[in-house]
């Protein structure tokens, strides 16, 4: 498992060639890409700056792939999370499972990126247009995150 | 001592990121240290009150109110996230 936190960009397709690399078990990889919008709750977003809790934030994503892990057949994963300023169409977050098969490596990527919402210590600020305000948290991540508690 | 981090918006509005307080007698969980807090008046009132819905962590792993808290623990309190 690899968790890392960065300003630089990072290169999708390199990041998944690393999770695969030598290992012959791995018949599936599911990828979540997040990236930045131009709009926000209805303003023009001009760019945005992610703030963690250094420390902490590596730790929970760990504990949120741990989780994943013990609920589905997971062979490795790796979760990127950018932080700094970001501008519209920047990518700021990479979710990869390796499973067997695809089932696994869906739920565990969509589980892990509805838990790192509502559960990792981020907090993004956005600048519209001279003024800037803190991003609220959003009811529908909380509800993408409670409804893993439902299903297996 | 312990260290209490602030984070986001929250460290704005009271001006710091992090501070060392020597822990009362009378705090013994994060809802105490809260009410600590927020005896201060000011800012520290209006932002800690509890209404205001904060998260904390203890030793970098998400608390609650009732958490315990001891010498040299680091505690965090900060708005509900927004990553990813």
């Amino acid at each position: 498992m690899t968790v890392r936190i960065q300003t630089a960009d990072f290169d999708v397709s390199a990041e998944i060639a690393g999770l695969r690399r030598g290992n012959p078990k791995i018949g599936a990889v599911a990828s979540f890409v997040g990236v930045v919008r131009d709009v926000n709750d209805g303003g023009a977003v001009a760019e945005m700056t992610l703030e963690h809790y250094p420390g902490m934030t590596e730790k929970a994503i760990e504990e949120i792939v741990a989780q994943a892990r013990a609920r589905w057949k997971v062979l490795d994963a790796r979760v990127i999370h950018r932080v700094g300023t970001l501008r519209p169409t920047d990518q700021i977050v990479l979710v990869a499972v390796a499973s067997s098969h695809r089932g696994d490596a869906f739920a565990a990527c969509e589980f892990i990126m509805d838990y790192l919402k509502t559960r990792a210590p981020f907090w993004k600020k956005e600048e519209t247009g001279g003024a800037a305000r803190w991003v609220e948290a959003r009811e529908s991540d909380e509800l993408a995150a409670e409804r893993w508690r439902l299903k297996g | 001592m312990i260290t209490v981090l602030y984070f986001a918006r929250l460290r704005e509005a009271l001006g710091q990121s992090s501070e060392q307080i020597a822990l009362p007698g009378t705090v013994r969980d994060v809802e105490g240290l809260r009410a600590h807090l927020v005896a201060r008046g000011g800012q520290w009132e209006q932002e800690l009150a509890p209404r205001k819905p904060l998260r904390a962590a203890v030793n970098q792993a998400i608390a609650h109110g009732d958490t315990a808290l001891n010498d040299g623990d680091e505690v965090a309190f900060f708005p509900p996230v927004t990553g990813g």
